[in-house]
């Protein structure tokens, strides 16, 4: 099921929460919310839901306004970070539920229930589990059953409000490989809410950056890695490194001088120029360059991460270098940024 | 594997490392001892030297098993009216901020506070046929004071707080996420009331129910006074140990002593075995 996002906005107590968001979600699709706590990630995902209405704005679900209709209505799937399964209710019987509180003809006959819960259960590789009670089951299995359970009512959709946060790392990343794999099989449209950008990245179809209650960027893990549209995402995906620049005739000048990047469509006075850090040419000589001092020197895993003081201000700038590279040895060290992107000074 | 040796039945649970199991377990049992044990056996003492005929004459005396059935048939359906109204209580006090919740709250606890005596002659004030209500209720042929059911009026107001503050912490911490769960998987309001709600409160619920329970039976100050005290009609099991004393009949007093223990003994013992199964399930 397609979903559409139209200029929501929701306020909370007169506290804007989002502002005017707009989304497509395309059928089919496994779609990342992404963003630092507090930028509206959860509460896009809880009115898509309809467990919040918008303080404006509409949600579609293909062709239907889904804003006028209750949560009841809407058969969305939803899983919560903390599983919420009925604790007083065996795991078929939690898969079951929404099921067996359908009314009249809808509701399908006891043993067809139980058919489907087993059926899901086998999905969720939990065979054998179905009389346990959530109390005896570990975290992963705990979020598994939360997954079945929503995935019973053929949900139009299904939300996951960070579905693997309570979980320790190595689970999480089980949990992430098999989520793709449920989803390829499946076919959902999945929304989910994270704030681990490594989640987002390596699970989701499309990645939305929020941050502040807005829409920053959607698109692929390489859009937005590679050419993010903003300082927020450049800084919030990935590391990266910013100095303060100035922009004359098309070029990229640091104090006065130039650095051998060329800019001719910015516009012209201070602007802030992003790189990555391991994204960088070393050089030896230095006409149209940056060169800085070097303050501090870590090793990082497969690489050493060089600290640099860049002209009279001091400026601090991180890159990365090969370990065995002798430039880490020196006490300055000259590189020009590879791939960079300049955005006007806030 | 590790095997335990096959001698060992029941023993004792490991304690944890930290020091003071035998001295809190002593003292537990020395307090348990004095406060419950030596009183109640003194009790049983007592009736047991009255021999097995006498007891079971004095026992099925008409009298006697007309005041115990009325006392555990009040105690247990003021219980239940309790059941229900205690939850809505706690439900309103732990869902909804109003104005004046706080003294609303501050109300429950009232029963617990009030001398018993008082709480009885106001009601049976409010509820005489000259009284306040009683006046409305009489040309309905409601008769409250001085029958059965002015006992559980009193029973009713005596036992209130128990199961309002059994109930109100569990009911504190359900997870709202776990209603949400249930609506979007299609529940209605009343299914997720019925379905999850009620369900994961039970072993308060119990536990509030037997409370209330054990309080009503033993309940005399209030109940006296609005009970009309008719033998055969109103009277109570505790009226009527009193009424034997001042008869300097204590051996038929200490019988109906005996019997009240051993059934509300017996019916606390099999709510317990209600609860620790239901708290199994429900973890």
């Amino acid at each position: 099921m397609e979903v559409r996002v139209v200029n929501v906005r929701k306020e909370f107590e007169r506290f804007p929460a989002l502002h005017d968001v707009s989304l497509d979600i395309k059928s089919g699709e496994l779609i990342a919310l992404l963003g630092p706590s507090g930028s509206g990630k959860t509460t896009l995902l809880r009115l898509i839901a309809g467990l919040e209405r918008p303080t404006k704005g509409a949600i579609f679900f293909g062709d239907e306004d889904a804003s006028q209709k209750s949560i009841q209505e809407r058969n969305v799937g939803f899983v919560f970070q903390h599983y919420a399964l009925f604790r007083h209710m065996t795991v078929a019987d939690n898969i079951g539920f929404g099921l067996k509180v359908r009314h009249g003809g809808a509701r399908p006959s006891g043993q067809e229930i139980r058919r489907r819960a087993l059926e899901l259960l086998d999905l969720v590789q939990l065979s054998g589990l179905e009389k346990r009670y959530p109390a005896q089951l570990s975290g992963g299995q705990r979020q598994r059953v939360a997954l079945a359970r929503a995935m019973a009512i053929e949900p139009k959709v299904l939300l996951l409000d960070e579905p693997f946060g309570a979980l320790d790392a190595q689970v999480r990343r089980e949990l992430r490989r098999w989520l793709r794999e449920i989803h390829d099989r499946t076919g959902h449209t999945t929304v989910f809410v994270t704030h681990d950008q490594e989640e987002a990245l390596e699970l989701a179809d499309r990645v939305v950056v929020m941050s502040q209650g807005r829409i920053e960027q959607v698109g692929t893990a390489d859009d937005i890695y590679d050419t993010p549209n903003s300082p927020f995402v450049y800084s919030f995906i990935g590391e990266s490194s910013s100095l303060p620049v100035k922009v004359e005739n098309g070029e990229v000048w640091i104090a006065d001088r130039p650095i051998g990047l060329q800019a001719p469509h910015a516009p012209p006075g201070e602007a802030v120029l992003h790189f990555r850090p391991h994204d960088v040419d070393l050089l030896d000589g230095c006409s149209g360059c940056i060169a800085g001092t070097v303050a501090a020197s870590r090793r990082v895993a497969g690489t050493r991460r060089v600290e640099l003081e860049i002209g009279g201000e001091r400026r601090r700038v991180e890159i990365e270098l090969p370990v065995d590279h002798p430039a880490a040895q020196k006490s300055r060290v000259a590189f020009r940024p590879r791939r960079w992107k300049l955005f006007p000074q806030s | 594997m590790t095997t335990a040796p096959a001698h060992a039945g029941w023993r004792f649970r490991q304690p944890s490392v930290i020091p003071g199991f035998g001295l809190t377990l002593g003292f537990s049992l020395a307090y348990l001892t004095l406060v419950i044990l030596i009183p109640l056996s003194g009790l049983i003492w007592r009736s047991a030297a009255l021999g097995w005929t006498d007891f079971w004459v004095l026992a099925t005396d008409r009298r006697t098993l007309k005041a115990l059935e009325i006392s555990f048939g009040t105690a247990l359906i003021a219980a239940a009216v309790n059941v229900v109204f205690g939850t809505l209580v706690a439900w309103v006090l732990v869902r909804y901020r109003f104005p004046g919740r706080r003294v609303v709250d501050a109300m429950v606890d009232l029963p617990f506070a009030l001398p018993t005596a008082v709480a009885g002659i106001a009601l049976t004030t409010l509820y005489a046929p000259t009284g306040w209500l009683g006046k409305l209720l009489m040309p309905l042929g409601l008769k409250v004071a001085y029958t059965p059911l002015g006992i559980i009026v009193a029973l009713v107001f005596i036992g209130l707080p128990f199961v309002v503050r059994t109930v109100q912490p569990i009911m504190e911490e359900l997870d709202k996420e776990v209603e949400e769960a249930a609506a979007t998987l299609g529940a209605s309001r009343f299914q997720i009331i019925t379905r999850v709600l009620l369900p994961s409160l039970a072993p308060a619920i119990i536990t509030g129910f037997s409370l209330a329970f054990a309080r009503g039976v033993g309940e005399y100050g209030s109940v006296i006074f609005i009970a009309g005290n008719l033998p055969y009609k109103s009277e109570i099991a505790p009226l009527l140990i009193v009424i034997r004393l001042e008869e300097y009949n204590y051996p038929a007093a200490t019988a109906i002593a005996a019997i009240m223990l051993a059934l509300s003994f017996a019916m606390l013992l099999v709510i317990n075995l209600v609860q620790t199964w239901s708290r199994k399930r429900y973890g």
